[in-house]
């Protein structure tokens, strides 16, 4: 119940951030929104499957690029047009990589995911005719549910109409991810995660399983990376490249994996706390760094984990 | 014809052999504490600016040029002191737990070194001008190769049999060698674990900073050179296989030759062809042409 409440105030609160909030503080939330959907999808993976990926970001590229070139050389700009197309690029790739990643577990399934990230950040970088190389490509800006926003201003557009699209893609990913982690596909996903010798024992393949989470938790991403595009208007390869993998491993861990909202929690300090940091000194690597440290080895439960003290169902892999 | 191919054999081969170093670095650290050090590159990157700056500081104060590699080495080693801090100041905390939470820490250490190295040295690239060519240059099958680079193949070498001798013939590489096989069992018969981890990851972190202090007068030194250098150095031991020396000899070899082809016939391709490498043989052969778990 007091979930609900809490959850009913943070809902209402982002309907108002646009109304009452001074603008910049708006666009901030808008990468935050595509953390919180790209997250979402990595800790299905992280925390509720036990595999962490460390080339996570390539999905989030392929959503970035979908967008791109579905905008600026291809001329669709529906906005539901190019998730729909990340969405089914990330999940084609993803399927195809997921059949050699899952076989593995622990630090070689994370190091699979690496090389693919790092493949796909060498190809954006050395082929630039298609891809601009480390200029990377524009985005243009898109239409939103049909409608031409063209000639809005554009901190107008995005803290206005963007902004709570933004947000509905998040809600609805958020309730999805809620069915599927609380279905009985996301039970089994436990508890392969928990020990996947008994799992297999009891029926469930876990291979094909790991396969699943890998696939859904790639169309997160690549939907979360379409919406990162819009809001800087431009993509490049920094965002395929392994530290930015590392980063989303980070806000996950921030926030808490352990628990369901922990990742959105996450993305949202993570985001916020880089502004803040970034205009007192230009070495927010060496805060962020301290700051993952000491989580690491003092709070591995990230912040979810200092406000709750019952055990949650979903546990650090073992 | 000759001559252009052990041009580019010959280039492969040096940036093998920096890459062995700190490939061997990350192998050691793995082998014996099961944690795969993704800031294996920035103690690469702080061993090239230290580099930088002891030869800044020896040409200032008149050294002759001819003995420019002296201060360059003990440079390097020294900055892999380092490596003790963060053992015992971050690392010990997390040897029971998941592996997730010790890549992450690793991690954490890249963030801050890069921006450690950026608060001391700037963020400028930094070179030592001039004394790459310092020992002239040599006639090899008719090809011209700067003789830094042989001296540094050298060292690689000799570094790596050192190792070797190291790992297999002494007191002390036994008592490494048999705690990586089993750590409960090695502790049972009395090794002081804290100072073998220790020692470990000093060793493991002063490889990588010579490796860097080496490669100074061919490169400039970079803020981004480390997070540059882990995913090769990544490469070479997924090729070699985790945890074996041998391994770190054959994946740099690979990595270093391959990657001097590429840049030589097709440069887009680079970094492409070693990904695809890495790719083909996590998935055909996961533990590596080397790989068994132990180290040497």
């Amino acid at each position: 119940m007091r979930g609900r409440i809490v959850l009913g105030l943070v809902g209402l609160a982002a309907l108002c951030v646009p109304l009452v909030v001074p603008v910049y503080q708006v666009l901030l939330m808008l990468p935050f929104m595509a953390y919180g959907v790209i997250l979402l999808g990595l800790n299905l993976l992280f925390g509720y499957t036990g595999l962490v990926s460390f080339g996570h970001a390539l999905f989030i590229g392929i959503g970035a690029y979908a967008g791109a070139v579905l905008t600026s050389e291809l001329g669709v700009r529906s906005l539901e047009a190019v998730l729909a197309v990340s969405a089914a690029l990330g999940a084609a790739v993803a399927a195809v990589v997921g059949l050699l990643c899952v076989r593995y577990v622990k630090i070689y399934f994370g190091m699979l995911t690496l090389a693919f990230g790092m493949l796909f950040y060498t190809f954006l970088l050395k082929f630039y005719r298609w891809t601009g190389g480390d200029e990377g490509m524009r985005v243009l800006r898109p239409a939103l549910l049909g409608l031409d926003l063209d000639g809005m201003p554009k901190t107008e557009y995005l803290a206005g109409p963007y902004y709570y699209y933004c947000l509905g893609v998040l809600v609805v990913a958020t309730a999805l991810m809620w069915r599927i982690v609380h279905s009985p596909f996301g039970l089994c996903l436990r508890a392969i995660r928990d020990n996947p010798v008994k799992a297999e024992t009891l029926g469930v393949g876990v291979t094909r399983y790991r396969w699943y989470a890998f696939v859904i938790s790639a169309v997160y991403a690549a939907v979360g990376g379409a919406l990162l595009g819009p809001p800087t208007g431009t993509v490049d390869p920094t965002l395929v490249y392994w530290t930015h993998s590392g980063n989303i491993v980070f806000m996950t861990l921030l926030g808490g994996f352990a628990s369901f909202f922990g990742p959105i929690l996450g993305a949202f300090v993570f985001i916020y706390l880089q502004d803040l940091v970034m205009s007192v000194t230009p070495y927010w690597r060496l805060v962020f760094g301290a700051l993952l440290a000491t989580i690491v080895i003092a709070a591995p439960g990230g912040l979810m984990g200092l406000f709750t003290r019952r055990p949650t169902d979903a546990a650090p892999s073992a | 014809m000759t001559a252009g191919l052990v041009t580019v054999v010959m280039s492969g081969v040096f940036h093998a052999a920096i890459l062995f170093l700190v490939a061997a670095g990350l192998q050691v650290v793995f082998g014996v504490q099961k944690i795969f050090n993704l800031a294996c590159g920035s103690f690469y990157a702080l061993g090239a600016y230290a580099g930088v700056s002891a030869v800044e500081w020896y040409t200032a104060a008149g050294g002759p040029p001819a003995f420019f590699i002296v201060p360059l080495m003990v440079a390097g080693l020294a900055v892999g002191l380092v490596g003790a801090v963060v053992e015992r100041g971050l690392l010990r905390f997390v040897y029971d737990r998941d592996e997730t939470f010790q890549l992450l820490l690793t991690f954490a250490i890249v963030l801050m070194l890069e921006d450690l190295i950026r608060m001391t040295w700037g963020t400028a690239p930094r070179s030592t001008s001039g004394l790459y060519l310092a020992y002239g240059q040599t006639r090899v099958l008719g090809a011209i190769i700067p003789t830094y680079n042989l001296i540094v193949i050298a060292a690689g070498l000799a570094i790596a049999l050192g190792i070797g001798w190291l790992l297999t013939r002494t007191a002390f590489g036994r008592i490494v060698r048999a705690t990586a096989d089993n750590r409960e069992m090695a502790e049972a018969l009395g090794v002081d674990m804290r100072r073998v981890y220790a020692a470990v990851f000093t060793l493991g972190t002063a490889m990588g900073t010579l490796g860097g202090a080496l490669v100074i007068p061919a490169t400039a030194a970079m803020s981004e050179m480390g997070i540059e250098l882990v995913v090769e150095a990544f490469a070479v031991v997924v090729i070699g296989g985790l945890g074996s020396m041998r391994g770190a000899v054959v994946g740099s070899l690979v990595v270093g030759v391959l990657r001097a082809f590429a840049i030589a016939v097709y440069p887009e391709v680079e970094m492409l062809v070693i990904y695809a490498i890495v790719i083909a043989v996590l998935v055909l052969r996961p533990r590596g042409l080397f790989g068994g778990g132990a180290v040497a």
